[in-house]
């Protein structure tokens, strides 16, 4: 009998001799790894979020999209020592507490996600957007959104879904898109 | 029904640990991350294998086809819950795990819902009509008085309610009925009404666990070196490099185990993933090509180039009347040849698996298509006993048929056999794109004589390529043609009364690994025939949907696809200047789809102005996953059409990344308008059939447009000639 095993969330503790020290989601992480590796791995393999994905490690696809002091950046591609102590890294984890910002709402009306996997990506560029442009045109997000690829073609949803998001904080006065 | 005996084989729970039942990774959206690790007795009782309730009424449905994102993980479900007469809220999903009870696993050939659509709806209506049973009991009154709503058993005259959970004990000592009566489609609550997908939520806050996310306490990383020409052999390789790399673990040679060959290979494994890759990149491997550095995608063509001038062996099923001498005697003869490129997969979450081998014993946690093929595989690959293989099914961040082939599986079950421990690998990007399977690359040369009235009197469809039921699946073909190769050509899905028709297949044999993908030949075989059909009505001077309506009078689906998607294309209306409308219809795993592409010309080049879409599946389950799923295909096929194939020089993929196999991005996504045609027939599959006609109606419409006719994908739609 095999049942003694089951997936569970490691205990990341074992790899708490700090070099880096990292403020993900607003909670403090004392990291070490190795100079070059990438925040994506940092952040699923040694903080444990594992909604940030990875899709391609060249910042093409965009699926390992986070935020660093709330511009979108690629962690595939964003090496731990070139971040600091005082930048806030925002993961899709720290999106909203209950599934509840505008932008989930909106992508959740809309059914946006089919196999799911880019779409913390995608969110966390649409977020970013919506900071910057809270009526955004289709060309801005043509502009701030071709950077993510979805495979299964969610595109017309994600459009879509955007302009809801920002319906939604006129709505409500909210103007973050969290 | 029948409620004498208690039947035999009801299972409780308990002795469900004895039977080496266990749970899969999957749990609700909101608690996918904690993994239940209650002992099963806690769960419930299995009323049948795709239901199990629990007394305190927790509800549990099984989806018995892992979701790569088409959707199973609502659609087998809501069928059960429909007749079960619950919602989705009241229960909880879980994937199965492979075992011979849940009947075939496989997530493929658009099949889910058209071959689940009456057993599972049997498997609620059953465990309902016994819990109904069950009531009746309790309360000695008739069964008619009775009704089933919402998890629980109303007694109607006197308003007397119980929860299903208060009924389970004495439900499962009922035999299970045989033809339980199903609901009528009038009565359906959640079918065919656009319910939201349960898994949503979890999809929008990064809780949603793929088989990437899987972490195992003690697990290792590794990252492999494989051949660089595919299937090359390890000469030798020098590790120390690798082995100073802070975390690595082990240098080790491995193999990657493909259907039709092994390969060597050589493994990094470390505690992390980065670590690994480090370790990978500072191997020195010594690689004998073994003539694989001959392999080349231009010499594949030109092989079927040269293979399409004698005949191919003829799909004897496919013969209509005299094609040799209809053609010989046609007015006019039109003939053209099609080629479509080798193409990669790529979901965006790469091949990747967790594996745990434990002397006689394993445990998987891997992204899949279907637990229940894996499981034998596996089996046989460690020499040990199916039953000793215990498969947990996450989601799939995209699969398009790449995850039905478990090499990526195998590699893990290997590697971790020789440390010893749990072994999670992960496939780069580069090695997804470069290193297969892939679709294979394919030729379509066609035939077509016309009378002098302009109807067709003779067709002939050519295939040559290369075969997946050959590679893969070992079948010799031996004078037999390739029955999936004609699949969206042959005279069922493509029903056009030609007077007379052949069909034939060229068989061209190649090392480069091949599988299916998304819409596995229908993808390749669509873009001759209804880029031809185009051509023939051309040389009829006869508008292309007419010609098509006039050859599908016997057809009725098709001709009513076909006519909706004139009015909601606003076929017969003129368009601006500079714009032209091109059409495709095909019919693939049962479901007929016709696409309307609208494009104008944009510099040297041509612009998607729009694409409407009309979709006969038959009886639905989740109209919105219809459309989405259509939208999806529409821009998979766009991509297929106009972006990177894949090409092989000298043995090497010569594209490595998203830089260079490029996918379609959401600035050159057209507008699209997806329209389903309501109707009663039984349901078809959903998942692939928009795609196999998108290429063809957007170079149908580019002639229309430029007078350029496309016969070779992909095409530079920037540059049309």
């Amino acid at each position: 009998m095999l049942t003694a095993y089951s997936l569970q969330l490691k205990a990341k503790s074992i790899k708490n001799m700090a070099k880096y020290n990292l403020n993900v989601n607003g909670k403090k992480y004392n990291v070490d790894a190795d100079a070059d590796t990438p925040l994506l791995w940092v952040i699923r393999d040694h903080v444990g979020l594992k909604g940030t994905k990875f899709g391609c490690g060249m910042a093409l696809c965009g699926a390992c999209t986070v935020h660093l002091d709330g511009q979108p950046i690629r962690s595939c591609s964003t090496p731990i020592s070139t971040l600091k102590a005082t930048n806030k890294i925002t993961t899709i984890e720290g999106i909203s507490v209950n599934t509840d910002s505008a932008i989930q709402k909106a992508w959740i009306e809309e059914q946006v996600p089919q196999c799911g996997y880019c779409q913390s990506g995608q969110i966390m560029s649409a977020v970013a957007l919506l900071k910057e442009k809270s009526n955004p045109t289709d060309s801005d997000i043509d502009e701030a959104m071709s950077g993510n690829i979805c495979r299964c073609g969610t595109y017309p949803r994600i459009r879509k879904a955007i302009h809801r998001a920002a319906e939604l904080m006129k709505d409500s006065g909210n103007s973050t898109g969290k | 029904m029948t409620q004498q005996n208690s039947r035999r084989d009801f299972i409780k729970a308990s002795t469900m640990l004895a039977i080496g039942f266990s749970l899969p990774s999957i749990g609700k959206a909101e608690s996918l991350h904690k993994i239940d690790t209650s002992s099963a007795s806690a769960l419930g009782i299995e009323l049948n294998p795709y239901i199990l309730i629990n007394d305190d009424g927790k509800i549990i449905l099984f989806n018995a086809r892992p979701d790569m994102g088409q959707g199973t993980y609502q659609s087998l479900p809501l069928l059960i819950a429909e007749e079960l007469e619950v919602t989705l809220d009241q229960v909880e999903i879980r994937n199965t795990d492979g075992q011979g009870k849940y009947g075939a696993q496989l997530s493929g050939g658009s099949s889910s819902v058209r071959t689940r659509w009456l057993p599972m709806r049997k498997a609620g209506a059953a465990v309902k009509e016994m819990l109904i049973t069950a009531a009746s009991k309790k309360w000695q009154v008739p069964v008619s008085e009775c009704y089933a709503l919402e998890a629980k058993v109303f007694h109607k005259p006197s308003g007397k309610s119980y929860t299903y959970g208060e009924l389970v004990e004495e439900a499962s000592k009922l035999e299970i009925p045989k033809e339980p009566k199903l609901k009528d489609q009038k009565d359906f609550k959640l079918l065919g009404k656009s319910v939201p997908r349960p898994e949503i939520p979890s999809k929008v806050n990064g809780t949603a666990v793929f088989g990437i996310d899987s972490d195992i306490p003690g697990m290792l990383y590794a990252s492999i070196e494989r051949s660089p020409t595919i299937h090359g052999k390890v000469v030798s390789f020098d590790g120390s490099a690798a082995m100073k790399v802070k975390g690595v673990k082990y240098v080790v040679k491995t193999e990657r185990k493909m259907p039709h060959k092994a390969v060597e290979a050589v493994a990094v494994i470390a505690d992390t993933y980065w670590a690994a890759l480090k370790g990978r990149k500072a191997l020195k491997i010594n690689w004998d090509a073994q003539g694989s550095d001959k392999i080349s995608t231009d010499a594949y063509f030109e092989n079927l180039r040269n293979l399409a001038k004698t005949d191919g062996i003829e799909y004897k099923n496919e013969k209509v009347g005299d094609f040799n001498k209809a053609f010989g005697s046609a007015t006019k003869k039109v003939e053209a040849q099609y080629e479509t490129p080798f193409l990669a997969h790529a979901p965006l979450e790469p091949e990747n698996a967790t594996v745990w081998v434990q002397g006689d014993k394993v445990e998987i946690w891997a992204p899949i298509q279907g637990p229940d093929g894996l499981i034998p595989q596996v089996a046989a690959y460690l020499k040990i006993k199916p039953e000793n293989v215990k498969v947990n099914v996450p989601f799939m961040g995209g699969a398009f048929g790449r995850k039905a082939y478990f090499d990526y599986v195998l590699e893990a079950a290997n590697l971790s056999k020789q440390v010893n421990a749990p072994v999670k690998v992960i496939w780069t990007r580069e090695d997804d794109t470069m290193q297969g399977p892939f679709r294979p690359g394919m030729l379509s040369a066609m035939q077509g004589g016309l009378d002098e009235k302009g109807n067709v009197v003779a067709h002939n469809h050519k295939i040559v390529g290369s075969s997946i039921q050959h590679q893969v699946f070992g079948n010799p073909l031996k004078n037999a043609p390739d029955d999936w190769a004609i699949e969206t050509a042959n005279t069922e899905d493509s029903p056009y009364d030609f007077a007379s028709r052949k069909a034939s297949f060229h068989l061209a044999e190649t090392d480069i690994p091949i599988l299916w993908w998304r819409s596995v030949y229908s993808s390749t075989t669509a873009f001759g025939q209804e880029s031809f059909i185009d051509e023939l009505a051309h040389a009829a001077k006869t508008d292309p949907l007419a010609f098509r309506l006039d050859m599908l009078a016997d057809a009725p689906r098709f001709s009513r696809v076909l006519q909706t998607l004139a009015k909601k294309a606003n076929y017969h209306q003129k368009l601006p200047e500079g714009q032209a409308i091109g059409i495709a219809v095909a019919r693939s795993f049962g479901t007929i789809v016709a696409h309307a592409v609208t494009v104008s010309k944009s510099g040297k080049g041509v612009k998607i102005e729009k694409v409407v879409s009309v979709i006969d599946c038959g009886m639905t389950v989740n109209p919105d996953n219809i459309k989405a799923q259509t939208e999806g295909n529409i821009v998979m096929g766009l991509t297929a059409a106009i972006k990177n194939g894949i090409t092989i020089k000298d043995g090497l993929t010569e594209q490595s990344n998203f830089h260079q196999y490029n996918v379609l991005r959401i600035n050159e996504m057209p507008k699209t308008e997806v329209y389903i045609v309501d109707n009663q027939e039984a349901p078809g599959g959903v998942g692939e059939p928009g795609l196999p006609p998108f290429a063809p109606a957007l170079c149908n419409a580019i002639y229309n447009l430029t007078g350029t006719r496309i016969r070779t994908l992909p095409f530079d739609i920037d540059n049309i000639g």
